[in-house]
């Protein structure tokens, strides 16, 4: 019995094995004939670049025989769901991944290798060059850019205004910044509704979305080239972190500052409650039609001019067994009329530099400056990037937490634990 | 008299399956029929136990990518366990909370159940309305005290209390989550216990002049034992398994103080991509847990003699 028993298990176990296995086959593209034929196609995208993804596919959807079916994530899942579905075979055929955490995909080898597609494209040269350098592993590249967030300070005209600010000129240093948000805090701040400026301050991506501008528009690093060694623990990164800790000292930040997690920090601006923060560009398109914003490039503590090229890249799963028909929906979605047509004409910003300006994109100053910035920001590299500065329980967000808000004795130690979590081998 | 009966239904079965195949020989059909009974319980257990529990050893003696060729590498997983200080933070996080919130949890099934045990007008209201939070999944419970503690949006919010914004704030917080939502259960569990108590009992207390005090460490604790010791077996099981209310309500946070040893796991697994470690660390849980269950069971059998 004891034998029989043992036999059945040593054949659960090799189906086990064998559905594990599955997933590492690495499948021949272009099996399913020609691009588009009427394949259904599944694609995978986080709730953040929602709005865009699900432009695109309807666009592509409606002209043509294939048809790709979007599921959207919420972002706090993504990770993790990518990651179980990457071990049971179950990817789908294309997905987009938040844009830093593409090298880490793809030295997993979660993407087919697509260098020889992207080297047919005739705009080969003018895609975000930031995003092509990050799904790029061993000199084979396997992502392209498929939506760009840039991060930008907006303020609120109407705010500035009633606090006898001049509403026509933003900061354009991080010292103007913080007196500019002090203003608005000493003149508007008593009713306990409007404060000068917010940022997440629980919120590992955000520190690094909106922080890490201001460092590179100074000229300064937060890590090494190869993103194995942090420089978070150096000026100006230090001095940055200072200007927040004052204006949150200060309670010129808004009171939730310290507790926000991530997910409502971008809320409070569009209530009309903020006089100037740093924000995402993505959300300019659906801000209050009757507020006066100004967006102006992120400085750093006596000017320069900077911005964290955000946004998610996406690639073909290397198990798909549609990589033609995927690869028709990609190469169409840089292309010239889905590039103008869907996105510019919706205010996104652009994953070609060539189409910067166009007959959208003129009709407000605002997008041409987003636009413009995307060749003066940076996207940082490391493989390590998401367990070390998005993950809650990274070693980033103590770092930072104790910098804005604590004991700038701990951070040397908690510089350590950084360094430690991107050298992971 | 019990004793007696399978060797004899073993006969009858004989019988009919002698009766039921002429032919073929009957000690191997006999094996046949019992294997077949048999088979549905075994293909579940080892599909849905075995096996994974099997690959889960087997991961843990490697590194497992999550495409490709896992490579063997024991001890390795097991021997950084140490060197991982959020993992060994959140072992005394872990045992710290299920120590307080099992303490708790007793105390106030234990008030619910007694109050409601007694037939009287209205007490049906009472048990359905203790027992409903149980009803509300948990990860939807934690997002609804996220939502009502929240410090912008939250009926809650507008009192300026810091619910989940400092360590001890944070802890208090979702222990009063968790004993909203499993009070009731855990109380259900203890009636069925005191119903199971035989009127008899308390009418001889009654008639020998007991106290009602008297009543209770006498009479109601001790016949309550057997009943108690399962609430806190599955309590204490289940706070050292805690996830969801860390991972959704507090994000561990603030500053990694409400970090599980399971959200420890998810995270090597799901975010560092280390599953070798995650599957050491599920089996070094797993053995901890066999051994306390052990010791639980014992102490329980132990107080029946």
């Amino acid at each position: 019995m004891a034998k029989r028993f043992s036999a059945a298990i040593a054949a659960g176990l090799l189906v086990t094995a064998l559905a594990a296995c599955g997933g590492g086959e690495q499948t021949e593209g272009g099996a399913s004939g020609a691009p588009d034929s009427g394949t259904t196609i599944t694609m995978w995208t986080r709730a953040a670049t929602q709005a865009q993804s699900q432009r695109l596919v309807d666009a592509y959807n409606k002209s043509h025989k294939n048809q790709v079916k979007l599921t959207v994530i919420p972002i706090d899942n993504y990770q993790p769901r990518i990651a179980a579905a990457a071990g049971a075979g179950q990817l789908p055929d294309i997905f987009a991944a938040d844009v830093i955490f593409v090298p880490n995909y793809t030295s997993q080898g979660l993407y087919l290798d697509i260098t020889d597609r992207i080297a047919k494209l005739p705009f080969k040269d003018s895609l975000a060059a930031s995003h092509m350098k990050l799904g790029t592993y061993e000199n084979r590249m396997y992502t392209l850019p498929h939506t760009l967030d840039l991060s930008v300070w907006f303020w609120n005209k109407d705010l500035y205004k009633k606090a006898g600010l001049d509403p026509e000129k933003g900061p354009t240093t991080l010292k103007e910044f913080a007196a500019q948000a002090t203003t608005v805090q000493d003149k508007l701040g008593k009713d306990g509704k409007v404060h000068g400026t917010f940022f997440g301050g629980n919120c590992g991506g955000c520190y690094v979305f909106t922080f890490w501008p201001s460092v590179w528009a100074a000229g300064g690093q937060v890590m090494n080239e190869q993103g194995t060694k942090s420089l978070v623990n150096q000026s100006p990164m230090t001095d940055v972190f200072q200007t927040y800790k004052d204006l949150y000292a200060k309670g010129v930040s808004g009171p939730t500052t310290k507790e926000e997690q991530g997910a409502t920090w971008t809320g409070f601006f569009p209530k009309g409650e903020i006089g100037v923060m740093p924000m995402p560009s993505t959300t300019l398109g659906s801000m209050p039609a009757d507020m006066n914003i100004g967006v102006t490039p992120i400085a750093g503590p006596d000017g320069g001019q900077s911005t964290f090229v955000g946004g998610d890249s996406i690639g073909i799963s290397a198990t798909t067994k549609h990589a033609d028909a995927a690869w028709d929906f990609l190469s169409w979605t840089v292309g010239d009329e889905a590039q103008v047509e869907v996105l510019a004409k919706n205010k996104d910003v652009l994953a070609r530099t060539d189409l910067a300006s166009n007959k959208y994109s003129e009709a407000d100053p605002r997008v041409v400056l987003i636009n413009s910035l995307v060749a003066k920001g940076q996207t940082p590299y490391a493989l390590r990037f998401g367990q070390t500065f998005n993950d809650p329980q990274g070693p980033w967000l103590r770092f930072a937490r104790e910098a804005v808000f604590g004991d700038p004795a701990k951070l040397a130690e908690l510089n350590v634990a950084i360094d430690k979590s991107l050298a992971q081998s | 008299m019990t004793r007696l009966a399978p060797p004899r239904a073993g006969r009858d079965l004989d019988k009919v399956a002698a009766r039921a195949s002429h032919a073929r020989g009957r000690p191997r059909s006999r094996r046949y029929i019992g294997m077949l009974y048999a088979a549905p319980t075994a293909v579940i257990v080892g599909v849905l136990f075995l096996a994974p529990l099997a690959l889960v050893v087997w991961m843990s003696l490697n590194k497992w990518p999550l495409l490709g060729q896992a490579r063997f590498n024991a001890p390795e997983n097991y021997t950084k366990i140490s060197d991982d200080p959020l993992f060994v933070d959140s072992v005394f996080f872990t045992l710290k909370y299920t120590l307080i919130i099992t303490v708790l949890l007793s105390a106030v099934a234990l008030g619910l159940a007694l109050l409601v045990q007694n037939r009287r007008p209205g007490v049906t209201f009472f048990r359905t309305a203790f027992f409903l939070p149980g009803a509300v999944g948990f990860a939807a419970a934690s997002l609804l005290f996220y939502g009502m503690l929240n410090p912008d949006f939250g009926p809650l919010g507008f009192m300026d209390v810091k619910w989940i914004g400092t360590p001890n704030m944070a802890l208090f917080s979702t222990i009063a989550l968790v004993l909203w939502r499993f009070a009731g259960f855990n109380m259900l569990i203890l009636l069925t216990g005191l119903q199971a108590i035989p009127v008899q009992v308390y009418e001889a207390a009654r008639t020998d002049g007991a106290s009602r005090w008297q009543t209770f460490t006498k009479i109601t604790l001790p016949l309550l034992r057997p009943t108690i010791a399962l609430m806190l077996i599955l309590s204490i099981t289940g706070s050292l398994l805690a996830f969801d209310q860390f991972f959704i309500f507090t994000n561990g946070g603030p500053d990694n103080s409400t970090v599980s040893m399971v959200m420890v796991i998810y995270r090597n697994a799901f975010f560092r991509f280390d599953l070798g470690g995650a599957a050491a660390l599920s089996v070094v849980l797993l053995a901890a847990l066999v051994a306390l269950n052990a010791l639980q069971l014992r102490v329980l059998r132990g107080g029946d003699k």
